[in-house]
């Protein structure tokens, strides 16, 4: 089926975040949609789907002009879409999640078989493992996401759209996804990936398009350098590289010794962990999503409850603190999920960037609000850390993802640091947004401050660390230098060390 | 490669089965709740029965004061002494097997819970009538109980269907009083017992809706609401009580009372027959009410349907599922159940409505809710427990109980307590249960 959105227009408010978007793609296309943080790429599928109305503009299936009041209209047009927050009902099983919506019963009773038929034969078809009888809330997001995507192909959908699909993914995962659509591909599915890794872009991509604040500015050929996407999509020239100089280091700054940490199923996360951070070095934590990163960031943080071991801060003990004194020991914390665990959506920008320093001055005296005082400091930070909005006064769930990870970086970075914990800092962001990140997060460590960056992404790990440490089923494979090659990452991801790897503690 | 090496290196693939000594260490915290809860049980009782045990005979009658049962069971005469000596043993055992559960970190079974109950209320029924004189007459204890337990049953079921859809319901209360209330007056006017029933579910609908459009429309706190209704509904029945059905009471609060239906053969049976089938055509849609509901939660599109909005209602929406539409709709067939339970105040017991005749039997039912966890059967069974632990405590002093009759009226409001605070610890509703789903 052929796509074509003509003169799309979408305002919120006083922003226009869609201003006459011309995109069409054919069937059996990959049509990449590239652009910047609030470019307005998720407002224009959403359109799509027809979870928002646009104010203007038409969208056209095959030629024929389609009104879709709801996402069930756009579904049974033939869209399909694969949300980058998954859809899916947690305590249901991948069958029940696939036939939702368009159930088939026998005599009254819901036909469980003939949907676990579905989901048995779509896998089949592309070679996926999913048992359709598994709760969603046991599977890894990797596998999730292969529910999203068979949800949308049980309803045979011929025009899918993937909003950011591999922020979440390792890269195993990642490089079986473009697999997966490649196939799609092949049997005339019209693909729209929208995405901010340029790699990616390049490996499936037949045409691409570029927005930037709510417009198209150009189309780009697969075959483009990626500088010269990454100036398209952002405007001007990024650096795609880090620059850093060899680290200064000092005292052994953190001490962890003997860690673990037992997760809310009961399952041992991290098991016996020791290292140690030095002032002004960066230790990477590299691994496959899911070996135990996010608990230990979390046992530092104080927010894991089963926690055995030392963790040691400038030789005062963390451990067992509770977590507003650990704050106020000088951590700095960016959690991986940055909605759930960062920000409150309904506060605004300001609020947000207060939310661990209410208890007093600058921002608080004698009990009250210094509001004067907050908004400066919130205009400021909003001018430096480059958050698209209109204002301090805009709730932080009307951020597009990438700002609001911005608006997250802002706070933590602004507090006098002792240590600095960053767990997947550029998810979701774009290619200038994340040379900013790295620059910043570079600039913290010279200031002196240790810091530990948790990546999924090799890119990240090999840009930033002065050392890796690589995580698997909860323990440290080894903790090798910077410089490690990614073959010898790769196998120590899977819990090899190969001969002659020189492990440093 | 430079390595700073101050550790000898981890050998070959890290073994991840073998959890280390710490970890072991943290694997071994373990619930106590339940032990705790047990244990302080079988206490009171060891201590009511063994050194504050009373001597005499405990006499159960299992005959039905209609005496239609098709083999008489012949009276059984215990001697209390040693009764209660044997239950209290019993239950210490019980207690420390329920340690036991603990020390092996296992799910405790229901069964385990249902029995333990059953032998903690029969040692407290032979120690309260010991030298009575008086018969434990166990038949009319149970269906006491079972008329009881019928409006918690009805109530507590409509509350899983709207709170398993997403809204929460504090509202039965009110759809119970004015079930009750309206039902009472439609069949008084008409003489008509099946608009009588109607007029219940009609009654419960129309509390829904008010609840339906304020929460689901204009997302209002679902329990505020509930609680403004549960007092709204409270004061206009008892003013149109005092005002139109006192003066009126041979027109407007005179209603037939539905007749009891014996089952063929099966009403015959000792125990069970007067129980369970001797009862109104409102017991027996109750029957039907709970296994629909059950099945219909589980197995068809609709409970499907119901239990996706009540989780993820955007999920729900992105399917193309209407979620105001099916909450709404789902809380007013709540409202119908739950009204249903009201009309067995009236018409199906005594027949005339009285002011505040459920006397807070809404707030049990949705305890009821949560101590079944949102599931039909076990929400079922949490309101038989609250039923029979109210009738024990109402028939306990005609039979000459030494324990003070406030005391006893208190029970159901106590095992309430101990039953929602240390069986069912931390629990999880459905959800999105109320939450308002705005769209944006
Ligand atoms: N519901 C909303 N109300 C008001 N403003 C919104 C809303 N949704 C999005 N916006 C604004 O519209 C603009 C475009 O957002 P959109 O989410 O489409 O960006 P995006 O291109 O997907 O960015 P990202 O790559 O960060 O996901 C942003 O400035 C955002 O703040
Ligand atoms: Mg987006």
């Amino acid at each position: 089926m052929k796509l074509e959105l003509r003169g799309i227009t979408k305002n919120f408010g006083a922003l226009v975040a869609n201003d006459h978007i011309e995109l069409a793609v054919e069937p059996g296309e990959i049509h990449c949609l590239l652009g910047e943080n609030g470019a307005g790429k998720s407002t224009l599928m959403n359109i799509l789907y027809g979870l928002y109305q646009a104010d203007s503009g038409e969208i056209l299936l095959d030629g024929v002009a389609q009104h879709f009041a709801g996402p069930g209209d756009a579904m049974r047009a033939g869209i399909g879409m694969v949300h980058q927050h998954f859809m899916l009902i947690p305590v249901f099983t991948v069958a029940e999640n696939v036939m939702l919506g368009h159930e088939q019963s026998k005599a009254g009773f819901l036909d469980l078989s003939a949907a676990r038929a579905k989901v048995r034969e779509i896998s089949a078809r592309f070679g996926f493992h999913v048992d359709p009888d598994a709760l969603i809330e046991d599977l890894p997001v990797g596998v999730q996401q292969r529910v999203e995507i068979i949800k949308a192909l049980s309803r045979d959908a011929k025009v899918l759209v993937f909003d950011e699909p591999t922020a979440v993914l390792t890269p195993q995962e990642t490089d079986e996804l473009m697999v997966i659509m490649k196939q799609l591909k092949e049997s005339g599915t019209a693909i729209v990936f929208i995405t901010h890794k340029l790699r990616e872009v390049r490996e499936v991509a037949d045409r691409i398009t570029v927005m930037r604040l709510g417009k198209v500015v150009g189309e780009a050929e697969p075959t483009a350098t990626n500088a010269e996407l990454a100036s398209l999509m952002v405007g001007r020239s990024v650096e795609l590289t880090v620059t850093k100089s060899t680290a200064v280091t000092g005292e052994h700054a953190l001490v962890v010794e003997g860690l673990s940490v037992i997760d809310a199923h009961g399952q041992v996360a991290v098991d016996d962990v020791s290292f140690e951070v030095r002032a002004g070095e960066i230790l990477a934590i590299a691994g496959v999503q899911g070996n135990g990163q996010t608990e230990l960031t979390e046992a530092l943080l104080g927010i894991q409850n089963r926690v055995t071991g030392t963790i040691t801060l400038d030789g005062k003990n963390l451990r067992d603190l509770p977590i507003n004194e650990i704050l106020e020991a000088g951590v700095g914390f960016i959690p991986e999920d940055r909605q759930d665990d960062a920000l409150i959506a309904e506060f605004t920008i300001a609020e947000n960037l207060m939310l661990d320093r209410a208890d007093g001055a600058p921002f608080v005296k004698g009990g009250a609000l210094q509001l004067k005082y907050l908004a400066e400091f919130a205009t400021e930070k909003v001018r430096e850390f480059d958050v698209r909005t209109q204002g301090i006064g805009t709730m932080v769930g009307r951020l597009s993802g990438g700002n609001q990870q911005k608006v997250v970086l802002a706070r933590e970075l602004s507090r006098d640091l002792r240590l600095f914990v960053a767990a997947q800092p550029t998810r979701g962001l774009d290619v200038g947004s994340i040379e900013f990140v790295h620059e910043r997060i570079v600039a913290t460590r010279d200031s002196g401050v240790p810091v530990i960056v948790v990546s999924t992404e090799l890119d990240e790990v090999v840009a930033l660390a002065d050392r890796i440490a690589v995580m698997y089923r909860g323990k440290f494979v080894g903790i090798v230098p910077g410089n490690t090659s990614r073959e010898v990452l790769g196998l120590m991801m899977a819990g090899e060390v190969p001969a002659g790897t020189e492990v440093a503690a | 490669m430079t390595a700073v090496d101050t550790r000898p290196a981890e050998p070959g693939p890290v073994d991840p089965d073998q959890p280390s000594a710490s970890a072991d260490a943290l694997l071994a915290r373990r619930s106590w709740k339940s032990p705790i809860l047990f244990g302080v049980f079988a206490i009171l009782l060891f201590i009511l029965l063994v050194p504050f045990g009373r001597g005499g005979k405990a006499i159960f009658d299992f005959t039905s004061t209609s005496q239609k049962d098709a083999y008489q069971i012949p009276l059984l005469t215990l001697d209390s002494h040693l009764t209660e000596i044997i239950t209290a043993i019993i239950l210490v055992l019980m207690a420390a097997g329920s340690a036991y559960f603990a020390v092996k970190r296992r799910k405790m079974p229901l069964w385990y819970v249902i029995v333990f109950t059953v032998i903690v209320v029969f040692g407290f029924l032979v120690w309260t009538s010991a030298d009575t004189g008086h018969n434990l007459t166990i038949t009319s204890l149970l269906v006491g109980g079972l008329g009881l337990s019928a409006p918690l049953i009805f109530g507590g079921l409509g509350g899983v269907i709207s709170e398993r859809v997403g809204v929460t319901n504090v509202a039965i209360e009110a759809q119970l009083l004015f079930g009750a209330f309206l039902s009472a007056v439609a069949a008084s006017l008409t003489q008509n017992l099946f608009v009588g029933i109607i007029a219940a579910m009609v009654a419960g609908v129309l509390v829904s809706f008010v609840l339906g459009a304020f929460s689901i429309k204009y997302a209002v706190n679902q329990v505020i609401v509930g609680i403004v209704l549960n007092v709204l509904v409270l004061g206009l029945t008892t003013f149109l009580y005092e005002q139109v059905l006192v003066g009126n009471a041979s027109v407007l609060n005179a209603p037939p009372q539905l007749t009891v239906i014996n089952i063929p053969l099966l009403s015959e049976i000792p125990i069970i027959g007067p129980l369970l089938f001797s009862q109104t055509i409102i017991v027996y849609i109750m029957y039907v009410a709970v296994a629909a509901v059950f099945i219909g939660l589980y197995r068809t599109r609709w409970g499907l349907r119901l239990r996706a909005v009540g989780e993820h209602p955007q999920a729900a929406d992105t399917v193309g599922i209407n979620v105001a539409r099916t909450r709404f709709w789902n809380v007013a067939l709540a409202g119908a159940v739950a009204g249903l339970g009201g009309a067995f105040y009236t018409i199906g017991s005594v027949g005339s409505f009285s002011q505040d005749m459920t006397n807070g039997a809404g707030y049990i039912a949705l305890a009821a809710v949560i101590l079944g966890r949102w599931d039909p059967v076990r929400v079922t069974l949490a309101a038989l427990l609250f039923g029979f632990a109210e009738n024990i405590g109402l028939a306990a002093g005609p039979m000459g109980s030494a324990v003070p009759n406030d005391f006893l009226l208190m029970l159901p409001y106590l095992v309430t307590i101990f039953a929602v605070a240390g069986v069912v610890g931390r629990v999880r509703g459905p959800a999105a249960a109320g939450r308002p789903y705005i769209k944006s």
